[in-house]
């Protein structure tokens, strides 16, 4: 039996010493680098963008709907996506950015040993290295949401209401959640991978398969899994839960519903509907807000729980190291 | 406290799935002592420091550093113990200062000593006017005083430096075997890794010579030359005449006699044999020269191992 696994060898001591200064460090280190302030440059610029193009478009068609602020963040103009469009596709790059070289780059500049050497465990290390970038992310994005807020107000001429300024929140924090996903897949690889630039390969190319590819192979694995899609008498059910499942596997799925559900309030499902559950059902009429948030309750703790799995596999992986750098 | 004990390794045993990495080693430091650890590359000094920082995990036996055992208490063990790592690296885009207020505070220092303990551990390394430059414009050497500033930082009862003088030139290697002393002076143990024999000479007390993960030879080196050597004292000897080496090696006591060329031998003995030597030479042999010489690690440790090889052999 291994020493550590004897009841007498237990570690004793904190887990979390050292966490504040690893956070505060990181924090620092990411918010005053290069790398950042371009790819905040980058969001900042087409998020802000995206969200003037919808202001210019929703001032001829105001009246029309009572969520103008939803609307900033949901309508597209060409040739420009629209804001959650773009914050989707963006922040898996931008989280990529903030860990891909976090661990390996600790081993290449030799700091690593060096670092172990104080009392700190490499708990303490890894999760303040994902808080960090977190808080990062947390930082720029809430800055973000604060500029949509505020030129919605300046151009726009009016407040959002409570029911809006609830909505944004919760897509604020499906964002952060998505954006933890992101750094966690990136965290991963920089402890699996020794050199940065394979592990931010492999990061973006996980994302790439979930942003471009996952909608080419969801199809292809439910017809393995479930048959065919079409059935005697149309749509099979059991293909489309299929699907929906394959589907939900991917983080950017899970967003993308979180935002349709919490920022176009007339969603009502997300997922097949039967004619049979639209009985007595208002099309078309927004649902409260706190229903809203429970049609995304799943979404959100899946995202949660993918992060948590995914830096559990990176921890378990780090703990196997040998520390000679 | 001189005479404590503050490092202690029993048995200690640290195995790679077939690999035995370290093979039961038993060491010990006192306070105030400096300690050589050397061999080869993979004979498991590294494995060894590592183990007694708790920075992996022993496989058997078990070690007790400043008092706390690394496996258990590795966070007590890391508050006293100060590392510096072969090829110590640093945070390039950060001052010097930055750095190691990092470490700092990591080491749970309080924010108001920081400074402090940064301005007078600069100053004993000679980098106080360096201190607030970024630490990519530092040489390999002035990152290797950085890195013993960072130990001297943290005031340590134990301080492990793995090849701490690599990349030194001779005139900083000098300076900072003196730090080293200076460690001493402290009363700090020192557990020094170096393949610099003639270094770990001059400023170690004792000697641990590791092969292929077990500590082969350990103490002085003067009690190291009498296991290898098989004396212990050396004798410079110049002299002119015939059969100089058949005389010599008739000297009882004599346990080797070796020719350094022209008229000069080097003569391995179990006690000061001077005085019976130059009798023994006369009258047919002219004397020049008797010296006694201080055994060398470096003699030391290339015969254990030309021997351990022939063994094997």
């Amino acid at each position: 039996m291994p020493l550590s696994r004897r009841p007498d060898a237990r570690r004793r001591g904190s887990p979390w010493t050292g966490l504040g200064a690893v956070v505060a460090k990181e924090t620092a280190d990411h918010l005053s680098s290069a790398r950042m302030r371009i790819l905040e440059a980058l969001v900042f610029l087409t998020a802000i963008a995206a969200a003037y193009a919808a202001i210019r478009s929703i001032r001829q068609t105001i009246g029309e709907s009572p969520f103008l602020f939803l609307r900033l963040l949901t309508l597209s103009q060409d040739p420009l996506p629209s804001f959650i469009a773009l914050l989707g596709f963006l922040i898996p790059l931008v989280a990529i950015a903030l860990a891909f070289d976090a661990v390996n780059g600790e081993f290449n500049r030799r700091t690593l040993s060096r670092i172990l050497a104080q009392p700190i465990y490499r708990d303490a290390l890894l999760l303040g290295k994902f808080f960090a970038g977190l808080l990062s992310l947390t930082i720029g994005l809430v800055s973000l949401w604060l500029l949509v807020l505020g030129l919605g107000l300046l151009l726009l001429g009016l407040p959002p209401s409570t029911e809006e300024t609830l909505r944004m929140l919760g897509f604020l924090v499906a964002t952060i959640a998505y954006g933890g996903v992101w750094i966690a897949i990136a965290l991963l690889f920089s402890v699996i991978f020794r050199a940065p630039a394979t592990a931010a390969r492999a990061a973006l190319g996980v994302w790439l398969v979930f942003a471009l590819f996952w909608s080419v192979i969801t199809p292809l694995v439910t017809t393995l899994i479930a048959g065919p899609p079409e059935g005697v008498f149309g749509p099979r059910l059991a293909y489309l839960q299929t699907q929906q499942i394959i589907d939900r596997l991917s983080p950017n799925t899970l967003y993308a519903e979180t935002a349709l559900a919490l920022l176009q309030p007339a969603t009502r499902a997300l997922g097949p509907v039967l004619i049979s559950q639209l009985q007595g059902a208002l099309l078309g009429s927004p649902l409260p807000v706190s229903q809203s948030f429970i049609l995304i309750w799943p979404q959100l703790t899946g995202l949660v729980a993918a992060t948590i799995v995914i830096f559990v596999i990176a921890y378990i992986v780090f703990q196997r190291q040998e520390i000679r750098a | 406290m001189a005479g404590e004990v503050v490092i202690r390794a029993e048995q200690l045993t640290k195995r790679y799935g077939a690999n035995l990495a370290v093979d039961h080693i038993d060491l010990e430091v006192e306070a105030g002592e400096i300690v050589g650890i050397l061999g080869p590359n993979g004979s498991g000094k590294t494995t060894t420091i590592l183990m007694l920082l708790g920075l992996t995990e022993p496989t058997g036996g078990r070690a007790v550093v400043a008092g706390f055992d690394p496996l258990r208490d590795p966070l007590e063990v890391k508050r006293r113990v100060g590392y510096m790592p072969d090829q110590v690296g640093f945070y390039d885009g950060l001052s010097a200062r930055d750095n190691l207020a990092y470490t700092g505070r990591l080491a749970g220092l309080p924010r108001r000593d920081i400074d402090a303990r940064f301005a007078d551990a600069m100053e004993r390394v000679g980098l106080a006017a360096v201190g607030r430059n970024r630490v990519r414009t530092f040489s390999q050497g002035m990152r290797q005083r950085l890195g013993l500033a960072e130990v001297l930082m943290k005031r340590p009862s134990v301080a492990i430096l793995d090849e701490p003088t690599t990349a030194l030139d001779p005139h900083s290697t000098q300076e900072f075997l003196e730090m080293i002393r200076g460690l001493k002076a402290d009363g700090t143990a020192v557990l020094l890794s170096s393949h610099h024999l003639d270094q770990v000479q001059s400023v170690c007390d004792r000697v641990a010579l590791f092969n292929r993960g077990r500590i082969a030879l350990a103490g002085t080196v003067t009690e190291l030359a009498g296991q290898v050597l098989g004396g212990g004292h050396v004798i410079d000897v110049e002299a002119r005449g015939p059969g100089i080496a058949e005389r010599l090696a008739a000297v009882p006591g004599v346990v080797r006699v070796q020719a350094l060329g022209g008229e000069r031998y080097r003569v391995d003995c179990q006690r000061d044999l001077r005085a019976e030597i130059a009798r023994r030479l006369a009258p047919e042999v002219e004397l020049v020269g008797i010296n006694f010489a201080a055994p060398s690690l470096n003699e030391v440790y290339t015969r254990y191992f030309e021997e351990a090889r022939h063994a094997a052999q």
